[in-house]
């Protein structure tokens, strides 16, 4: 499947999932991922079933020339919902972590994926729910400017484009789409399906699974084996069904997780603050009668639902990124970039193994997670962090847990290994600025020592002028694509010399972990014994028989 | 030797030899005691391993499912045991005596091998020699209580888990449990080898199976089971 391509036609295909088809069209490629189409019937919890009729609405009649525009037809019902959202890490794309104290959000983080948000918000905020945010002056008090539609919208045709033109290279992928039918879009809102949370969160990392490993495109009509709450032909679960919400605040969070709720069930619809397994399935889920089920309960309370309930990532037929290396980017064909997609997923697509704009990267699904102590709390290593090079690799974000620690759990993840831009001589990770029609935007101008310069400068942070690369690794905790129970994993799978746990401590682990000596003395033992009673036993047979004998030895 | 004989015994006086007459020395509910606690300990040895990691016989869940079932029944036919042996004043055989101890160890290192008699009779009131009973007292008070009372602990690990993270307290019951049943292993290898050193090879396999072997009957015993229990002289 080795092929090259030049990089025009074929830039962000991934990244912007809703208008692939469109571009598909001009790019003699492989075909990209559709836009996601919306699935009936999805089950939102207890907010599912509607009591007004968008269509007869006077407010949505239209026309409206912009989504802003219909924002503010929203607003003029729907009068709380704009405070509500400004709330939200949606739109602040901001987070204090109160147990940690760091700041996050995409405002602020750096990845080990394309890194920082910022400073490239012209592309990156598609993702953002509102409208246009291009640079720090974008006025987060200004209503009109919030998204409703990215996320209520039930019709498939609406789209979000990048916020500013990128390089040249890359401006002729927006053109030709259709225009969006606002109108139509405002009077069939609704609640937000997997598709709708899919347009970002599938996409994560610039591409269908690039991220998360199990959250990606195979999710929007998964099957039973895949996900046993989101199956069509089982519960149909919306992403609001376990991501509940209050006023627009959505609980389950990764930059505070909750790795252990011992809370369980709640009163009856009382819990509005969790996305836990426990929150619906209580804190015993196991059958008590039950020996197993006795002692899986007690599991319960070491290991999360997630480590036995997922036993494998990205099982959806979409691969996720492992590997990624950046030292690589920039290489180019004739002056111009290219791509190579020398892996192809379960579900037969193409992709990428190396691209110029990014460098080369590595795809596994269908695999093992790894498994660490967590107790909720991730410890980020941000552009403020001096860095140790001696540790190698170095954690992008540190899982915090301990095994003596009753609130941590054993979790899965899957890790990505990349090496990144950094500053060597100040020991930081960079702002790297890779968006923009200037000429100092790595996607055009493929210099990453002028794009991360530009990158560090918009950020008023010193830049040395020497780039290195560090080999950095990222945790990112396996939650979704819970199989039906009997694809669960089995208990000798961890419960056996070498297992899934081999690497987890502070636990004693039947099946895992001996006492070495003893059952060394042990073996020595029943060798004795066994090489006694045989010695015994000849000695008995060659005197009974007479094979070695002397008369004096004959009994009086 | 004679004169060994008498002491290990007591009775009968020396020199009076006393009528043999084959009779039920392992009643009913002995036997089955026997050889269903000799299956459960087997089927507990080879689980118990495989829980332990020690091979890969059987897959770790269905290891713990035969583990604990088999160790609840072992523990329930060992209580109905502990009541039979003080209702029926059975207990007293495993009385420890020292006395003939010197000669039945003299026995098995040397007079064995070259076909020298063995120096205890079988007597109604005791069945076992002096090693027997020690071997099956220290069986029965130290490796099997050692063994149930560390595996039920193991087995209720839920009920005190939570109050002992870490490594400090699985992994003592872990080690008692293990070290018992490795001294249980030795034990059983040896007590199996035992049993070919009676007057054949087989001789007390079939004694255990049947429950008859032929032993001196002193007058009063002999006179005692025909008029009482018959049923448990054999027709000669």
């Amino acid at each position: 499947m080795a092929s090259t391509h030049p990089i025009v036609p074929l830039l962000f295909i991934a990244t912007l999932g809703w208008n692939a088809t469109a571009i598909a069209a001009t790019a003699e490629h492989s075909a990209p991922a559709a836009k996601l189409q919306p699935v009936a019937d999805q089950n939102s919890g207890s907010l599912s079933g509607g009591t007004a009729d968008h269509t007869k609405f006077e407010a949505l009649k239209g026309p409206f020339q912009t989504g802003a525009d219909v924002t503010k037809a929203c607003l003029t019902c729907h009068n709380k919902a704009g405070e509500q959202v400004m709330k939200s890490v949606h739109w602040t794309w901001d987070y204090r972590n109160p147990r940690t104290g760091q700041l996050l959000g995409k405002k602020n983080v750096i990845n080990n994926f394309c890194t920082n948000a910022r400073g490239n918000e012209g592309m990156c905020a598609q993702c953002h729910a509102g409208y246009g945010w291009t640079d720090a002056t974008f006025d987060f008090t200004d209503q009109a400017r919030i998204d409703c539609l990215v996320c209520h919208d039930r019709t498939a045709t609406y789209y979000r484009l990048p916020n500013s033109r990128g390089s040249a290279i890359c401006g002729v992928l927006f053109e030709n789409l259709a225009p969006i039918d606002f109108a139509h879009v405002a009077q069939n809102v609704g609640l937000p399906g997997r598709e709708n949370c899919g347009t970002c969160h599938f996409n994560g990392g610039g591409g269908d699974g690039v991220k998360h490993g199990d959250l990606d495109s195979s999710l929007t009509r998964p099957s039973k084996a895949l996900d046993v709450h989101m199956a069509v032909a089982g519960p149909n679960f919306a992403c609001t069904q376990c991501h509940v919400s209050r006023h627009h605040q959505i609980a389950g969070s990764r930059y505070d997780m909750v790795a252990h709720d011992e809370t369980g069930l709640g009163k009856p619809g009382a819990r509005r603050d969790v996305a836990t397994c426990e929150s619906c399935h209580g804190t015993t889920p196991h059958p008590k009668l039950s020996l197993i089920g006795w002692q899986l309960n007690h599991h319960a309370e070491r290991v999360a639902c997630q480590t036995c309930h997922i036993p494998r990532i990205a099982r959806g037929g979409v691969a996720t990124v492992t590997d990624w290396d950046w030292s690589t980017a920039g290489r180019l064909i004739d002056g111009k970039g290219y791509a190579e997609e020398k892996y192809v997923q379960a579900d037969g697509t193409p992709r990428h193994t190396y691209w110029s704009i990014k460098g080369n990267f590595k795809w596994d699904e269908n695999f093992v997670p790894t498994y660490q102590w967590f107790d909720g709390r991730m410890v980020y290593t941000t552009a403020d962090t001096k860095i140790d090079a001696k540790q190698s690799p170095v954690p992008i974000n540190v899982v915090k847990g301990d095994p003596g620690d009753p609130n941590s759990r054993i979790w899965p993840f899957k890790q990505v290994r990349t090496k990144v831009p950094w500053d060597p001589v100040n020991k930081t990770l960079v702002f790297n600025h890779l968006w923009g029609d200037d000429d100092t935007a790595f996607w055009g101008n493929f210099d990453l020592v002028k794009s991360v310069s530009a990158g560090m400068k918009l950020e008023n942070r010193p830049f040395s002028g020497t780039l290195g690369f560090l080999d950095t690794v990222s945790n990112w905790p396996i939650t979704h694509m819970v199989a039906p129970k009997g694809d669960a994993v089995g208990c000798g799978e961890c419960h056996k010399p070498k297992g899934r746990l081999a690497a987890i401590t502070g636990v004693y682990l039947p099946g895992r972990d001996g006492f070495g000596w003893l059952d060394t003395l042990g073996i020595i033992a029943l060798s004795l014994t066994l090489a006694g009673i045989a010695a015994h036993a000849a000695i008995r047979l060659a005197l009974r028989f007479k094979i070695i004998w002397r008369p004096e030895w004959r009994p009086k | 030797m004679e004169a060994e004989m008498s002491q290990a015994s007591a009775v009968p006086p020396p020199g009076i030899p006393q009528p043999r007459r084959s009779v039920m020395i392992y009643t009913r509910y002995e036997r089955f005691w026997h050889w269903s606690q000799a299956a459960l300990i087997f089927i507990l040895a080879v689980s118990g391993f495989a829980v332990h990691g020690s091979f890969t016989l059987m897959d770790f869940r269905t290891a713990v499912l035969i583990h604990s079932s088999a160790a609840v029944a072992l523990i329930v036919l060992w209580i109905f045991t502990t009541f039979w042996h003080f209702t029926t004043t059975a207990w007293r055989h495993y009385l420890p005596d020292v006395r003939g101890l010197p000669a039945v160890i003299r026995f098995y290192v040397w007079g064995i091998l070259v076909g020298a008699p063995h120096p205890y009779s079988k007597t109604l009131k005791r069945k076992q020699n002096a090693l027997q009973s020690l071997a099956y007292l220290s069986f029965m008070v130290i490796i099997g209580p050692a063994l149930w009372a560390s595996g039920i602990i193991y087995l209720a690990y839920p009920l005190w888990g939570q109050w002992a993270t870490g490594i400090l307290g699985l992994p003592t019951v872990v080690f008692v449990h293990t070290a018992a049943a490795d001294l249980m292993m030795i034990f059983v290898i040896i007590h199996i080898y035992m049993t070919t050193t009676g007057k054949t090879f087989t001789h007390y396999v079939k004694t255990m199976i049947t429950g008859y072997d032929t032993i001196e009957l002193t007058p009063a015993e002999a006179a005692y089971l025909e008029e009482e229990e018959v049923s448990r002289l054999a027709k000669s």
